[in-house]
This record gives C-alpha cells, sequence and structure tokens, in this order.
C-alpha cells in the first residue's frame, strides 16, 4: 500500500506496537551488526532458529548494534508481561539454554547485563511504558542503571537494538517517518529549516558546521539540488555510521528526504565505504520497502513531491570522506579535493548545488522536527547542542557504541560508562577525532566533551572515535602511525601534504628506530606549522595534530627516545628489551610454554630468564604472565 | 620479505565480453558516472581487474584508458594483479593497533612469507591490509573471505589459517 496520510503511517504503527513491545510468546532479540556477526552471532542465530523454527512460541528475531560491544553476542529476551533482559556473551552453545532457562524461570546472573525499565524511544511519549507493572527480578541490576547505560541518552542510536532494521513497519512504530510527514503536510521548507536553526544541530562527521545553516546557504543557490549522505566514515576506530546505517537504516533515509523537502531536491545520494557491505545490504533493503510504502520515488504521500535515493560505493580511499574529494568519486572520478573558494552547497556534485551531511546528522533530523527545536537546545552546552554518539575502543573495559550529551566528561566516558583501563593498567591518553585529532592527556580528563573545548586543547571532536590509550602505548609510535596512515592517504596534489608527510614520517621512522637527533622535535613542529597553513585540503591542514599534540604533552617520551634510545612503553622494538624478575618470578612457566621461539628457559617452580637473543619483543610473555615478572628495560 | 612470482594475466579468450556487456550497460546503464561499481563488479568476477577487461571498458564507455587506469591505481581496493583464492584483510586502524594489530601482522608474514599486497606463490592467500573494517571494539580483527576473526591472540593465527584450502 501506498502511505498517504498519518493515519496509514498510525494504523501500520500499532499493528506492529504489539510485536515490539508485547509480543505473545517469547521474543528474542540477536544483535546482528557487523560487531555481533564478528563475534559469532550468526552461529548463535542459526542455532536458535535451528531449535525454535516458525512462530510457535518462540520467535527469533534480528536486531542491529545493542551498543555494548565488548560483551557480543548480545541477545535479548522477553514476553508480554515479564521481565526484559539482556543477555551477555551469548555463543551458539548457550543460547538454547538462556532461552529454556527463561521460559522456566532460571535467569543465570553471570549471564544477564541487566534487565530494562523502559524499552520505549525517545519519540514515544504518547505510549505508556510496557513494563510498567512487571515486578523486577531481585539480583539483576537495571540495565539503564549499569554505568555502561546510566548516562546514555539515545537519538540518533534510538532504535538500534530495538527493531529490526530489515523491517520499515517496526520503524513505522517507533515513529518512523511521522517527522517527514509533518514536514511534507505541514511545514514550510522556511520553516524546517528554521527547526534545525534553533536546534543547534551541528554537522556530526568532524567539521561541526551548524546544519540549518549548510541548509539555508544550499537552499538560496539555483540548479539541481542534490541531497548527498556522507557514509564514507574513514576515521580509524570510528564506527558509529556504521552501526546506525546497519540498525537502523531508515532513520538516515527520512532524515534525508526532511532534508530534500528543506532545500528543494529530488535526488539523493548516499556513499558508503566499500568496507561496510552489511549496511549496504540493509540500505538496499530499506530503500525498496520505502519505494513499496511510497514514501521514495513519485508523488509521495500524493503531495507531488518526488525523491529518490541512490546508492554509491566507495573503494579505499580516506581521502574521499572529504567533501569534495567524495564528490569527485560519485561522480566515477578519482578521489582529489578541490580548494573550496566555492563551496560545495554552491557547486558540489556535477557542479550543481549540494548539502551533505553525515549518516549521523541525517539520524538526529526525525526527533527534531518530531519534538522541537528547544528539546534538542536544552541538551548539551552552550555551542554544542544535543548528544553524540561515541565509540569508546582501545585500552578500556567497556568498549563499544555509546550516545551521551555534549558536556559529559572525558572522565565520565572513560571511567564510568567504559569502566577504566583494561587489566589496571594505567591511563596514559585518549585520542579524539581520528587522524585529524589529538591525543589528550590525564590531566585534561575533566574537560567536558563539546567542539569548543576539544579544540582549546589541540585535539578535535571530530566523527567521535575515542581510543583509550595506556602505559603500554608508545606516544612516538602513535604519531608515526598516523602519519604513515595519512602519508598513504593522501592524494599527492599539493606540495605541503605530500611532501610534508614525507618528510615527517622519515623522520618519526628513524626516532623509533633509535636513529633520532634532538633537532627533530623543532623540524618537526616546524613542518607541522607549514602543513597547517598551506595545505589544499583538510587531510593536510589536519594531518599534524597528532604529531603536535603527542610532542605537547609527551614531549618526554619523544626525548627518551632520541638522548636515551628507551622505550618505555615497550613498543619500539629496538628500543627495549623484556626482562624476567627473579625476585618476583614463580616458575609457574606459562611464559616458557606459550614462547613462539622457545627463548626462555627455567625449571619448574625457579625464576626463568629470557634468551635475549632468540627474543623477537611479541610481548607473548608479558601480557601472559599473571605475577607482573615480566619487565621492560 | 622472499621473491614472489609474477603471475599470469587471465588470457584475453577467458574475458567474458558478453557478460561485460551485461554489467556496464544493463546493470549500471553505461554510466561513466558508475565507473567505480562497474569496476567493482569486474574484481568481483575476476577477482582483480584484468587489463583487457579495462581496455573493453574504455571503449564501452567511451572514457580515456589512462581515466581508468587512474581510477583503477588510486583507490586501494582495486588490484590490477590476480590475487590469492582467500583474501586476508587485516585490520590495521587505531584501535586494533593498540590491541596489537601489529603482531598479527608479523605472524602472517612470518607464516605464508608473504608482506601487504602480495600473494602467495601457489596462489591460496592475498594479504591486503584495510585501515578500519569498523568493529573496533572487538580488535585485533582479521577478515579473510567473508569471516570476521576478531580477538585473535597471535598463536592462533597459524591454526585459522589452516583452515582455508
Amino acid at each position: 500500500m501506498k502511505i498517504q496520510s498519518f493515519e496509514d503511517l498510525k494504523a501500520i504503527a500499532s499493528q506492529y506496537s504489539r510485536g515490539l513491545y508485547a509480543p505473545d510468546g517469547i521474543k528474542v532479540n540477536i544483535g546482528m551488526a557487523s560487531c555481533g556477526i564478528a563475534a559469532q552471532a550468526k552461529a548463535t542465530y542459526d542455532r536458535a532458529l535451528e531449535s525454535f523454527p516458525g512462530n510457535n512460541g518462540v520467535m527469533i528475531c534480528q536486531t542491529g548494534c545493542i551498543g555494548f560491544c565488548e560483551e557480543e553476542p548480545l541477545v535479548e529476551i522477553f514476553e508480554h508481561g515479564k521481565n526484559r533482559l539482556l543477555y551477555r556473551k551469548i555463543t551458539a552453545d548457550k543460547v538454547i539454554e538462556a532461552i529454556e532457562g527463561y521460559r522456566s524461570g532460571d535467569f543465570p546472573k553471570k549471564w544477564i547485563l541487566g534487565q530494562m525499565r523502559d524499552p520505549r524511544s525517545v519519540l514515544d511519549d504518547d505510549l505508556a511504558n510496557p513494563l510498567k507493572g512487571v515486578t523486577p527480578l531481585s539480583g539483576i541490576p537495571v540495565l539503564e542503571d549499569i554505568p555502561f547505560y546510566k548516562h546514555q541518552v539515545k537519538i540518533a542510536m534510538r532504535n538500534c537494538g530495538y527493531i529490526d532494521p530489515d523491517r520499515i513497519e517496526e520503524y513505522f512504530a517507533r515513529k518512523g517517518y511521522m517527522a517527514f510527514l509533518a514536514a511534507l503536510k505541514e511545514m514550510k521548507p522556511a520553516e524546517i529549516i528554521d527547526v534545525i536553526k534553533r536546534s543547534g544541530l551541528r554537522g556530526r562527521g568532524g567539521g561541526g558546521f551548524p546544519t540549518g545553516i549548510k541548509w539555508d546557504t544550499c537552499a538560496k543557490h539555483h540548479g539541481d539540488r542534490f541531497i548527498i549522505c556522507n557514509a564514507d566514515e574513514g576515521d580509524p576506530g570510528a564506527y558509529m555510521d556504521r552501526s546506525i546505517l546497519e540498525g537502523d537504516p531508515h532513520s538516515v533515509l527520512e532524515g534525508m528526504l526532511i532534508a530534500a523537502r528543506a532545500i528543494g531536491s529530488h535526488q539523493g545520494y548516499i556513499y558508503v565505504r566499500n568496507e561496510y557491505p552489511l549496511a549496504v545490504k540493509r540500505l538496499v533493503t530499506a530503500i525498496k520497502q520505502a519505494k513499496s510504502y511510497g514514501l521514495l520515488g513519485e508523488d509521495i504521500a500524493g503531495t507531488g513531491f518526488a525523491f529518490d535515493i541512490k546508492i554509491s560505493t566507495g573503494a579505499g580511499a580516506f581521502v574521499c570522506g572529504e567533501s569534495t574529494a567524495l564528490m569527485s568519486s560519485l561522480e566515477g572520478k578519482v578521489g582529489r579535493p578541490r580548494a573550496k573558494y566555492v563551496h560545495t552547497v554552491a557547486k558540489g556534485f556535477r557542479e550543481s548545488p549540494s548539502n551533505l551531511n553525515n549518516v549521523e546528522t541525517y539520524a538526529n533530523v526525525p526527533p527534531i522536527l518530531l519534538k522541537g527545536a528547544d528539546w534538542y537546545d536544552g541538551m548539551g552546552t552552550a555551542h554544542s547542542k544535543g548528544t553524540k554518539v561515541f565509540s569508546l575502543v582501545g585500552k578500556i573495559k567497556n568498549t563499544g557504541l555509546v550516545e551521551v550529551p555534549m558536556g559529559i566528561s572525558l572522565r565520565d566516558i572513560v571511567f564510568t560508562i567504559g569502566g577504566g583501563v583494561l587489566k589496571k593498567k594505567k591511563f596514559k591518553a585518549v585520542q579524539t577525532g581520528g587522524p585529524s585529532g589529538g591525543c589528550i592527556p590525564e590531566q585534561f580528563l575533566d574537560l567536558p566533551v563539546d567542539y569548543q573545548k576539544l579544540t582549546e586543547v589541540g585535539s578535535i571532536m571530530g566523527s567521535g572515535g575515542m581510543i583509550v590509550m595506556d602505559e603500554n602505548t608508545c606516544m612516538v609510535d602513535v604519531a608515526r602511525y598516523f602519519v604513515e596512515f595519512l602519508k598513504e592517504e593522501s592524494c599527492g596534489q599539493c606540495n605541503p601534504c605530500r611532501e610534508g608527510l614525507e618528510q615527517m614520517h622519515d623522520i618519526l621512522s628513524r626516532i623509533c628506530l633509535g636513529q633520532g637527533q634532538l633537532e627533530d622535535l623543532s623540524r618537526l613542529e616546524e613542518l607541522g606549522i607549514m602543513m597547517q597553513r598551506f595545505s589544499l585540503c583538510g587531510l593536510g591542514t589536519s594531518a599534524p595534530n597528532p604529531v603536535l599534540t603527542t610532542i605537547l604533552y609527551f614531549r618526554n617520551e619523544y626525548e627518551s627516545h632520541i638522548r636515551d634510545h628507551k622505550c618505555s612503553a615497550g613498543v619500539c622494538k629496538p628500543l627495549f628489551h623484556y626482562e624476567i624478575q627473579a625476585d618476583v618470578c614463580t616458575g609457574c612457566q606459562v611464559c616458557f610454554r606459550k614462547c613462539p621461539q622457545e627463548a626462555i628457559s627455567g625449571q619448574k617452580k625457579k625464576p626463568h630468564t629470557i634468551d635475549q637473543d632468540k627474543c623477537i619483543k611479541c610481548g607473548i610473555c608479558y601480557d601472559e604472565c599473571k605475577f607482573d615478572a615480566v619487565t621492560i628495560r | 620479505m622472499s621473491a614472489v612470482q609474477p603471475v599470469e594475466q587471465t588470457p584475453t579468450d577467458q574475458i567474458d565480453f558478453m557478460e561485460l556487456d551485461q554489467i556496464i550497460g544493463e546493470e549500471y546503464g553505461n554510466d561513466k558516472e558508475n565507473l567505480i561499481m562497474i569496476l567493482q563488479a569486474i574484481q568481483r568476477r575476476y577477482n582483480y581487474l584484468p587489463k583487457q577487461a579495462l581496455s573493453y571498458l574504455s571503449s564501452k564507455l567511451d572514457l580515456p584508458f589512462s581515466k581508468i587506469y587512474g581510477v583503477a591505481t588510486f583507490y586501494s581496493t582495486f588490484s590490477l594483479e590476480p590475487r590469492g583464492r582467500h583474501i586476508i584483510s587485516i585490520c590495521l586502524g587505531t584501535a586494533c593497533h593498540v590491541r596489537g594489530a601489529e603482531r598479527i601482522r608479523e605472524k602472517i608474514h612470518e607464516t605464508l612469507c608473504i608482506a601487504d599486497g602480495q600473494t602467495t606463490p601457489d596462489m591460496r592467500f592475498t594479504l591486503e591490509s584495510v585501515r578500519c573494517i569498523g568493529c573496533c571494539s572487538l580488535g585485533p580483527v582479521v577478515k579473510i573471505d567473508e569471516d570476521m576473526h576478531a580477538r585473535i591472540p597471535t598463536d592462533k593465527v597459524v591454526k585459522i589459517l589452516d583452515s582455508y584450502e
């Protein structure tokens, strides 16, 4: 059927709402985004489906990213009138027992992360809490109160983990496309732009440009306008966009439709990086389903408005995340940026006015329209409104995706939500903003996270990647790593970037090999300033950031590498070796057995030693020793 | 690094030009803007981009061969050389790097004697490094064909490789 009105939408929504919140029979939601699948959730799903085919009493369903990736495979089990439980690390061998246990009232505490208090989304104001009246189980924490979820407010990720991304009807059931219909039938384009402006929404891809102003400017330029979604997400360590696309693709489609209506466009493109095949698959299904309901294509909802979306894939080029390079790639060309004397909102794709926004930015648009600009503006800080999704990764206990209001402190993110550093090691830095960002040390942990504050300490918000580093991360190696990455990804057009990165890489590699000179630090600083001032595009101008911030905050590590030929983090192989402390070693022989080079010798219960000639410094003994007897010298 | 034998290109009589017509014309409308996706379709079919296919594409799309060559060499997922039966994509993104991806790469190098971009002489494996597959919470991550292997301890690498013919 083609949706023509709010009533049509509401009719389908109410049909599917029951299945979402109060299913008859047991519903098993298995997290099947890329993280889940990487953790073998497909095997869990297949096993469950094998035992419970069809819909007789137990429904096996897939859902998107539930957020707590460290605990994947995540499985949610619930039934009308009973507790809604989130189970952790449910591999194929455990899933049947978990389901049978739920059925018979057996709830193994070790397997359960928590019980949900309220499954409604931020948009479900008119619905009563379906879990009201359900007696909580004793001994099982409330999911919304555990540190990982406590501070989170899900707006962009409002449906991830709650719906099956391959069923548009479930998106309808959580107020999906209501905002778009309102934009289409009840609002003028200028009004829509005004709401987005007043909400304070800023680009979530890293630039942080005010979205409302971008839309307004684009709308004022004449020509065939294009709505483009940047799903290139090249920052290593960031996967927020992937999760939104895999878990709730319609939130992006709806955001693009609203933008199209506001700006005046009939054609949209989603540029997805090639490394995200599942995201492409889910988008293809979503577009097909939206078309079948008449929400994409010609004469949408009988208003005469037409909009179509085409998917284009990248082919492995970080620089194609830059707006002009992306548009060039969309045209089937090489992804080389151009200088932005003329902005892409004036002349972009096919030399026409183009509005480019990030996935997360579009995902925020429908809630802003439904709940109003003041609601969004009420969250966050003076200059950064709303929420931001971060990927919390690296040397942290609770890895995963978190969506928090702007203004929360780094300390809260790393130590409360993140649970602190892995294996009780010492925190060293948190890297934000990907290769364009910087490393923030311990002294700034109480910084509120927003666009301005992060820039003040030399980093940037970026797309949201937050990589935690500990005492075993060498900051010189981190700088070298980023420069190497950017050197390979540089398009090569302009001298400052192409030559600057080459020289920086040479210098940093020498330092990591123990061939550094003290003048190297001022050379790096000089190169950095040159690149910041004179590079053609953002890749070049922000490339020095990781180097300059590490020199600023971790100068002692650089000096130690250069002057003392030491890498105290135990990363740069020519600059350290492992030694077993005789007075700590218990002779348990774990290292002896695990050493791939048979470089460790010793008798049971007697101190062991490492043969430095055989040792390849793979680090296995250091990681495996339970007594911290292996030290870095 | 050991010497890797250069591999023979697909002989012209093994290129299915009718199929190429179908990809270029029917699926992608002879549209120059679809060049990247057409190249991806050709690579899926032949496991690399044969020169003859690219020449044919140049005439079909009316694009200079140099432009197509430029695109094929700019984007890192394209290979102009035949690749192995199994593609190992090792993630060297920041989160995986911090969680020890380098050790995994070294182990693979040690076991198969190939470096980034190289193929084993028996055409069994090609090693490609990727900067972020997007499974950052589960690092280090190695993708072999369509299988994602996450949280890999260094001593399990050989066993995982052995399971691929």
